[in-house]
């Protein structure tokens, strides 16, 4: 898969400080929108059991997942506490807009 | 010296009103006073009290502190520490009662039905309540008596203010105590001396000091800890003689003769009861007064007897515990509140300081059948020797001296009469604890610590090796205590003991959530200085360089709420998904819906309700929980709003850190064994303290009588009605805190047992605002409970010492008014997308759909 982009409408349908998914493809995305500013999307599954990373607590560095409290950081998806990393997208607010970009499929796993 | 407190013509007026007259005016009169007024008696009687002391009633416990007051204070008359009085003479004025302080009543005429007082008046009376309590015994001995009525100089009883402030005005220059004696009494009289430098010398004429309490081992422990302290002990002997030089005490002689120099003399022998007024007027005496069940003179039954002067089935008791008891039986039966009430005896339970030694004694204190067991730890290098005799599978006595940490467990125990361990000596020591570092120490590497998250002495070990320095580190490295929690007291010993026991302090312990480097009184002293009132505030003012901390929002938003519930600014990200939702997460990202069902009771039309809303959004798991009510499994997220409207039922608050369930028993209604109305209070409980948010989830039960159906000692808060005699109406509710029977199992304390259902609620709010305040952060009950220490609690709680209870009640009744329902206010979204689906493309639920397996 070559990178998809998408364009997913206003940033602000994201709360400060949380995060929501969205689909890009077929890929489920979590994107995130620190205080601290910018923006970090995360594919939106947790890969220790499933659970939905859009509904985690951040603040400007990592998500915790509400299911175990796995703890992910926004930047890389890699993960501080035991679990396997998850896939890191870039997200950036372009005309007021909401853009996420898958770059390699691969990088997933 | 007569003080008439207004109304002189009392009886004259208010002709109507029956004429309740009290002779005596110590402890179990007043106790028995207030008893009378608590049950409307103010109305019913025109009162008259008489006390040969002329001071209001005090507290006479209090004396022995009193005279081990700070030295070289005198407490004089007038102005005594006001606290050991337990009602000034005001409190007679204020309750209409007619006080004569420095009366002595010197006949009853039964005929007449009128009393007679040393100083000629002659009172007539209806209801005549005799509480002329007890005095010092002064055993024949040459040297003792300066004239027929006043001892020698240098000699003193302790009994009263006036001997304790005599004998503290005397120690100011004399430097030699003899106190005749070794009972609790003697004890105490000689620690007050001690405490003012005075050598002391206690005499006693057996082996046994407070034999009345203690049997021979208990007894030489305590008696080694005196020693320690200086105290002279010279027991088996008796004085024969008080020694006296120039009309003052010299010193004592002995019965072998031997004597010993002294400038003091203390008389604590032991007490009598008063039953001289009684004797003379014609009421069968023995040791003291004969009384019935209703604690009437068997001879009159206008007369009633309490306190220290009555004998009751053989028992004459000096202790306060069963003068409570009685005064309020005699209230019950004189106000016709309660004209079956009965009083069959009491068991004695004491707790008491010997000099600094806690001891604590309760029934029987050693075995007397053979077929009792008899439990027996001694460690005289400590100090400390404890027993406990049990038969037939209950606890009939316990003897503990030096720690008395167990009393609480064994004096309910006791009182229950309950179950007990297996293994007895359990009753005193907590086995497997693990205490101690050193246990932790010698476990083998592959012992799993951590069950939740898999994780072995050894990983927690190599984690210390790979250079971790605290507690807190090695658990976010391995997640070690970071599922139940239950297992953190042993990764801390484990971890502890790894780092070589010293250095190990880990102040991020004491810490209220990890990202802000404050207790929990610290950082609610900032917030409330500061004005913090958001999350983000917080961080942004008392966080290192500001940064936020994921692990610490909820717990933030949690204290905020609890802190500002009116000005608290809400943001949603600062709350868990479960708190954002109103619901409660599941493995698959669906969440379960609770709605309210207080007490546990329901109603037919709710069910059909439940059972509609179930058909039409194809609920795949419908479950009843452990707090009696129905769970509504597998909802997605964007479904949640539906549900709750189509419910059309109050959130249960089954996902947050906050007020869960009340759990309850059937009660009176339709249970042939209820004494309290368990289901209402539950029910009352819940609609009331209903959403309050803490620092951890609280769980509570009523039970309508000790079977305990609703499990009431292994909650938050368990509540379980005890009965009064039987046939009595109005039950009493034991209130038991700091239960648990989840991750941990703890049996509750008992907080307080209160005589209403609104007393209940009240210390139930109180208990659960202290709670709320003090607690850390996820420590439920059962850690604080232990952590605060269960006296602690009941001073702050129940008998308010730090003067806070108003404003406990205060705030919880501002928390209670700011309730709203979340399901109701949540139905327009809070945020953007608040209910949207986090797991696209997955289809929700997941969790398998069961067959009905009852069909």
């Amino acid at each position: 898969m070559s990178d998809v982009e998408a364009r997913l409408g206003p940033v602000d349908q994201i709360p400060l400080g949380e995060g929501r998914a969205f689909l890009v493809g077929d890929e489920p995305v979590a994107v995130f929108r620190p205080r601290s500013g910018g923006l970090h999307a995360l594919r939106a599954i947790c890969p220790h059991r499933g659970g939905p990373l859009a509904d985690g607590l951040t603040d400007g560095e990592v998500v915790m997942c509400p299911l175990h409290n796995h703890q992910f950081s926004l930047a890389d998806g890699s993960c501080a506490t035991g679990a396997d990393a998850v896939a890191a997208y870039s997200a950036a607010e372009e005309d007021g807009e909401l853009v996420v970009r898958l770059r390699h499929a691969a990088q997933r796993s | 010296m007569t003080q008439t407190a207004q109304r002189p013509d009392t009886e004259q007026t208010t002709p109507t009103r029956s004429r309740l007259v009290v002779v005596g005016n110590g402890m179990s009169g007043a106790r028995a006073l207030e008893e009378i007024l608590a049950r409307g008696g103010g109305e019913q009687f025109a009162i008259t009290v008489f006390g040969d002391e002329p001071y209001g009633n005090y507290n006479r416990i209090l004396l022995s502190e009193v005279l081990a007051n700070a030295a070289g204070a005198v407490v004089d008359n007038e102005d005594a520490d006001d606290e050991i009085y337990l009602n000034p003479l005001d409190w007679y004025a204020d309750n209409g009662i007619t006080l004569h302080a420095g009366v002595r009543i010197v006949r009853i005429d039964r005929h007449a039905k009128v009393v007679l007082g040393d100083d000629g008046s002659v009172t007539p009376y209806d209801t005549l309540v005799l509480a002329t309590g007890s005095r010092s015994f002064f055993p024949p001995m040459e040297g003792m008596w300066a004239s027929r009525t006043a001892l020698t100089r240098g000699v003193f009883g302790f009994r009263s203010l006036d001997d304790a402030t005599a004998m503290l005005e005397h120690v100011k220059d004399h430097r030699t105590a003899v106190v005749i004696g070794g009972g609790l009494l003697g004890l105490e009289a000689a620690a007050g001396l001690q405490a003012h430098g005075v050598a002391v010398h206690v005499v006693h004429p057996t082996e046994v000091l407070m034999n009345q309490q203690l049997e021979a081992e208990a007894s030489k422990v305590l008696r080694s800890k005196l020693q320690d302290m200086g105290m002279h002990m010279h027991l088996g002997v008796k004085t024969s003689e008080i020694l006296v030089t120039d009309g003052a005490v010299s010193g004592v002689r002995f019965t072998d003769d031997s004597t010993l120099d002294c400038d003091m003399v203390v008389v604590t022998a032991g007490i009598r009861p008063n039953i001289g007024l009684a004797m003379v007027s014609g009421l069968e005496t023995q040791r003291a007064i004969v009384v019935d069940d209703k604690m009437r003179s068997v001879d009159d039954d206008d007369i009633y007897v309490v306190g220290e002067c009555a004998q009751h089935r053989g028992e004459v008791y000096g202790v306060v515990g069963p003068l409570w008891e009685q005064a309020a039986v005699l209230a019950d039966v004189v106000t016709g509140a309660d004209p079956d009430a009965e009083y069959h005896g009491s068991r004695l339970a004491t707790k008491l300081k010997v000099a600094g030694v806690d001891v604590a004694q309760m029934g029987v204190k050693t075995p007397e059948r053979s077929s009792d067991e008899f439990v027996q730890f001694s460690e005289t290098g400590r100090g400390v020797y404890q027993t406990v005799v049990i038969r037939d599978g209950t606890l009939i006595g316990a003897t503990l001296v030096g720690d008395v940490s167990k009393v609480a467990a064994l004096t309910q125990a006791f009182d229950s009469r309950s179950a007990l361990p297996e293994e007895r000596v359990k009753l005193l020591f907590d086995l497997g604890s693990a205490d101690d570092a050193a246990a932790a120490a010698d476990l083998p590497d592959d012992t799993q610590i951590c069950n939740c998250n898999g994780v072995s002495k050894g990983d927690l070990v190599a984690c210390v090796e790979h250079g971790a320095e605290s507690v807190s580190a090695c658990m976010a490295q391995t997640r070690a205590g970071k599922g139940c929690g239950s297992c953190k007291g042993l990764v801390k010993d484990v971890v502890e003991a790894a780092l070589g026991g010293a250095g190990a302090e880990d102040p991020a312990e004491a810490y209220y959530v990890p990202g802000i480097p404050m207790d929990k009184p610290s950082l609610m002293a900032a917030i409330r200085e500061q004005e913090l009132k958001s999350v983000s505030a917080v961080f942004a003012a008392l966080a290192p360089e500001g940064r936020e901390h994921v692990g610490s929002k909820m717990g933030l938003t949690a204290l905020l709420r609890m802190m500002w519930p009116d000005e608290f600014v809400d943001e949603r990200d600062g709350r868990f998904i479960n708190d954002r939702v109103h619901a409660n997460i599941q493995r698959d990202g669906t969440f379960s819906v609770v709605p309210r069902m207080s007490g546990g009771v329901t109603s037919p039309e709710q069910l059909r309700r439940i059972a509609d809303v179930a058909e039409k959004h194809e609920i795949p798991m419908v479950k009843l929980t452990g707090g009696q009510r129905i769970d509504l499994l597998g909802v997605p997220k964007e479904k949640l709003q539906e549900v709750w409207a189509d419910l059309d039922m109050p959130s249960g608050w089954a996902y947050g850190k906050s007020f869960r369930t009340v759990k309850t028993c059937v009660g009176t209604d339709f249970c042939r064994f209820g004494l309290g109305d368990s289901t209402q209070l539950g029910i009352d409980l819940e609609e009331r303290y209903k959403g309050i948010e803490g620092p951890a989830k609280m769980k509570l039960a009523v039970s309508g009588c000790p079977r305990n159906c609703a499990e009431s000692m292994v909650k938050d808060v368990g509540l379980v009605a005890v009965g009064g005699q039987e046939g009595d109406q109005h039950c009493r509710w034991q209130i038991y805190v700091g239960g648990a029977a989840g991750a941990t199992i703890r049996k509750g304390d008992i907080l307080a047992t209160v005589d209403s259902h609104e007393e209940a609620m009240r210390i139930t709010g109180r208990f659960l605002q202290y709670y709320r305040e003090n607690a850390n952060w996820l420590e439920r009950t059962y850690d604080f409970v232990p952590r605060m220490g269960l006296d602690h609690l009941v001073a702050v709680v129940v008998d308010d010492v730090e003067g806070i209870a108003a404003g406990l009640d205060a705030r919880m009744q501002e928390s209670v008014d700011r309730y709203a329902d979340p399901w109701a206010t949540d139905q327009q979204d809070r945020t953007p997308g608040q209910f949207h689906d986090a797991l696209p493309l997955v289809p929700l639920p997941q969790v398998p759909v069961r067959e009905d397996s009852s069909r």
